[in-house]
């Protein structure tokens, strides 16, 4: 029943904010090595499913949840919640920084594992922050706050702190929102070099963005996944009459 | 024209209303200090009383209330920090924790006089500790407990969600995440409202008088079973209780302004430090 | 990897642990709460039982020394109130101006200085006022009502309205702060101008946090010890005047709370004697009503959260 191509599957996954369903059965196979990007208008359930994936909604103590979703052999709920988060990194809406030194950003989740040789971690964080792009901006001043840098800096700072655990999965919450054209460009570019190496699933809003860089797209309306499918089928042919009038931009 | 008026008048009230109230505080500050200031040297800092309280100092009044209030905190802080995080980190809804705040509220609504009373009737008797400093700090300790709790809490909801949920997503456990993220951001406003709890605790009378503060006792407490005197205990029995009441009168200011500069630059010195604090963070 | 694996599941375990740990400690507040209740409770059960809760709540005669003790507690519970009342009189108004002049008129500077002198004022001992009471403020009363000494309840009064003032103005503040801007635009959008908007839009919005900061300053004011028990006088008769044979509260006259009551005899009193009891007994009636007034305060803010 559960594709075995897939890094990720879900089968009927259906969620509650205490009276109010945030999901309806939703069934969707995320495959290795893609960008999937999820589009929807506010309130339609996007950000809640990526966060089901690695169980953040579990820290609302309201929140309950029907059906299946398999990571790699086993269903998420079977992971131990750290090592899954590990394995299935995240980066959010608003970048979230720690006000501390970039270094101890990169830094954090190794020294959480209990990595303490500096050299490992040096070499760690100098990896994660190249790959995120941000290498060259930072060098000079790993010391510095986080807090300094530029919202599209803190952003890909965030995306390597998340990189250093090594992670295999990288969920993203409308990771442009908050920054301005130039930066939305770079963290693009980004996830396309990305995917060399991850399973990307973002979220957006934008579904210029969404044409350009996934290869997969699901469309999400009133808590349900209405279609999913080749981003340019999507785009182009899309099968569902509510996901046309969405894209063209009839509502939303 | 008369609605014109009648805004004058009620805005100029408003604003008398509210300078007012600075007056009244600066006229009792100025009160206490112009009879006291002539009073206070480093003799009557660091003396002990002499002649039944009617010459020398107050030093052990000042150790006392010193020690008491240190050996307070010793309890409180840590109990209160606790159970902040449990309340504002780790609980969810639900009874236990409906419970939990009702208790808290309530503890803070007690008289003073009662703690003492309960003090009295745990500490000093049942358990046997009798009028000591470590009755009176286990009274002030319970009831400092609210204050600390609510200051605390304070503190770790000014901690935006964002730097949690980045925390729990690279895996960090509940815990991990108090301990890397949430403290050390919390730390300043919890030190600026214990300091706040400490400098109402150092004033209060009515818990110690009945748990362990000595009318005279002219010594530094060696061990925490020792009664010990205290400064707003001193400056109650200075003013109302002593045999010659006008004759140290003099005294009696010199002990109010000191214990008044005690408590007033506890409170100050955390005011500054918060708004320092708030100023100077970059998130 | 193994190994790993099976660390993470040992972090979790640790986790839930200081789950635990933590959860105990914060019961401890709600331990104390039930300790400082059970003390009260048994310890009062003696003289209950001797005496009658009756006598306690409707006699007059406090006399726990004398050779035929008297338990009777009502004139301290009608001085509690006396006193707790009057020192509402000047400062809900005198709290109310200020909470909205803070949160309504005050430049920023001002306010600045304003909300930490207030937060002075509320830290400030309140043997340290009782002490100015005593001789600054008795005194003066005695000359202008011609008295033999100023130790009355107006004394009292006065001081504690300057104790309850910072409790009222914090609270209240935080109600009126709390009243959206969009009711102020539309009351000025309707030509109301800016005392109009305050009196009739603002205020009333604000009426449960402002009536939750009064039951709070009443509460503090029955619980207040050391600056009553310093300039009241602590005289166990009735300080009530007749006027056309109607008994009214006479605030020139001395005044004994249930506070003061425990504060001068608890420390002399033998433990285990029926006095030390009955000192647990007035203990117990003070905790009641405090705790009546708390409950309803919560149940008062609660209603206005649930209007928001």
């Amino acid at each position: 029943m559960v594709n075995p191509e897939a890094v990720l599957s879900s089968r009927n996954v259906s969620l509650w904010y205490g009276e109010t369903r945030a999901l309806n059965q939703v069934s969707m196979d995320i495959p290795e090595r893609q960008v999937t990007a999820i589009i929807g208008p506010s309130g339609c359930g996007k950000s809640t499913y990526l966060k089901t994936i690695n169980r953040m909604t579990e820290l609302n103590s309201s929140v309950k949840i029907d059906g299946l979703i398999q990571f790699r052999t086993k269903p998420v709920q079977h992971y131990d919640v750290v090592e899954l988060r590990r394995r299935v990194g995240m980066v959010f809406q608003k970048p979230n920084p720690f006000p501390k030194s970039i270094y101890d950003n990169v830094v954090f989740g190794l020294r959480l594992l209990g990595r303490r040789r500096k050299s490992e971690l040096d070499r760690i964080a100098e990896m994660s922050l190249r790959r995120a792009a941000l290498w060259d901006e930072v060098k000079d001043r790993l010391r510095d706050s986080a807090m300094g840098l530029s919202g599209g800096q803190q952003q890909r700072l965030c995306i390597a702190r998340a990189l250093a655990v090594g992670p295999e999965v990288l969920l993203m919450d409308e990771p442009c929102s908050a920054l301005d054209p130039v930066a939305t460009a770079k963290i693009e570019d980004l996830i396309f070099e990305l995917k060399q190496e991850y399973t990307i699933v973002v979220v957006t809003h934008n579904m210029q963005q969404a044409a350009r860089i996934s290869d997969r797209t699901a469309f999400f309306l009133t808590a349900s996944l209405i279609e999913y499918d080749q981003t340019k089928r999507i785009f182009e042919n899309p099968r569902d009459k509510r996901t046309e009038d969405y894209i063209t931009g009839r509502f939303g | 024209m008369k609605k014109q008026t009648k805004q004058q008048v009620f805005l100029l009230g408003v604003t008398f209303a509210a300078f007012f109230s600075i007056a009244v505080l600066f006229f009792a500050l100025y009160f206490v200090a112009r009879d006291g200031l002539g009073v206070i040297s480093w003799e009557f800092i660091s003396a002990m009383p002499r002649q039944r309280m009617t010459a020398g100092g107050i030093w052990p009044a000042v150790a006392g209330t010193v020690y008491v209030s240190a050996l307070t905190m010793g309890f409180a802080v840590p109990l209160a920090v606790f159970t902040a995080i449990y309340l504002n980190e780790y609980a969810s809804k639900g009874w236990v924790v409906r419970m939990i705040r009702l208790a808290i509220r309530n503890l803070a609504g007690v008289p003073s006089i009662v703690y003492g009373l309960f003090g009295l009737g745990l500490f000093v008797s049942t358990l046997r500790l009798g009028h000591s400093l470590l009755a009176a700090a286990l009274t002030l300790a319970v009831m400092a407990l609210p204050l600390i709790v609510s200051a605390s809490e304070e503190a770790l909801k000014s901690i935006p969600d964002s730097f949690r949920e980045g925390s729990f997503a690279l895996g960090a456990t509940r815990w991990q995440t108090v301990r890397y993220q949430v403290l050390p951001l919390a730390i300043p406003g919890m030190i600026t409202g214990s300091v706040l709890a400490l400098a109402r605790i150092a004033g209060e009378t009515a818990p110690i008088i009945l748990t362990g503060a000595a009318y005279f006792y002219p010594l530094i407490p060696q061990s925490v079973s020792e009664q010990f005197m205290a400064l707003p205990y001193h400056l109650y029995i200075l003013a109302t209780q002593h045999e010659q009441v006008q004759l140290v009168r003099p005294l009696a200011y010199g002990t109010a302004l000191v214990l008044l500069m005690l408590v007033l630059s506890m409170s100050l010195g955390a005011i500054l430090v918060r708004s320092h604090v708030r100023r100077k963070r970059d998130w | 990897m193994k190994s790993v694996h099976h660390g993470f599941h040992w972090t979790a375990a640790k986790d839930r642990l200081i789950a635990v740990l933590l959860l105990l400690v914060a019961l401890l507040t709600v331990v104390f709460l039930m300790l400082i209740l059970g003390f009260l409770i048994t310890r009062s059960f003696p003289a209950l039982k001797e005496v009658g809760l009756w006598e306690f709540l409707a006699g007059s005669r406090w006399m726990p020394s004398s050779r035929t003790p008297g338990y009777g507690a009502s004139r301290m519970i009608y001085g509690s109130f006396m006193v707790a009342a009057g020192a509402l009189a000047l400062p809900v108004p005198w709290g109310l101006a200020i909470a909205i002049y803070i949160s309504e008129l005050a430049p920023k500077p001002v306010r600045e200085v304003l909300k930490p002198a207030l937060e002075t004022l509320a830290i400030f001992p309140s043997v340290v006022l009782g002490f100015v009471g005593l001789v600054l403020l008795a005194p003066w009363i005695a000359r202008v009502f011609d008295l033999a000494h100023g130790l009355t309840a107006l004394t009292g009064v006065i001081m504690l309205s300057i104790m309850a003032l910072p409790t009222i103005v914090s609270i209240a503040e935080d109600a009126i702060g709390s009243v959206p801007q969009e009711y102020r635009e539309a009351s000025y959008a309707l030509g109301a101008n800016k005392m109009e908007t305050i009196l009739q839009v603002v205020i009333p919005a604000a009426r449960s946090g402002i009536t939750a900061s009064i039951m709070l300053g009443f509460g503090r004011a029955i619980g207040e010890t050391m600056t009553l028990l310093m300039v009241a006088g602590n005289a166990l008769s009735l300080p009530v005047t007749r006027v056309w044979g109607v008994p009214i509260p006479d605030f020139l006259r001395s005044v004994r709370t249930l506070t003061a009551t425990i504060a001068i005899e608890g420390l002399d009193v033998p433990w285990g004697s029926l006095h030390y009891h009955a000192l647990f007994v007035i203990g117990t009636i003070l905790f009641t009503f405090t705790f009546v007034i708390n409950l309803l305060t919560d149940w008062v803010l609660h209603r206005w959260r649930v209007e928001d």
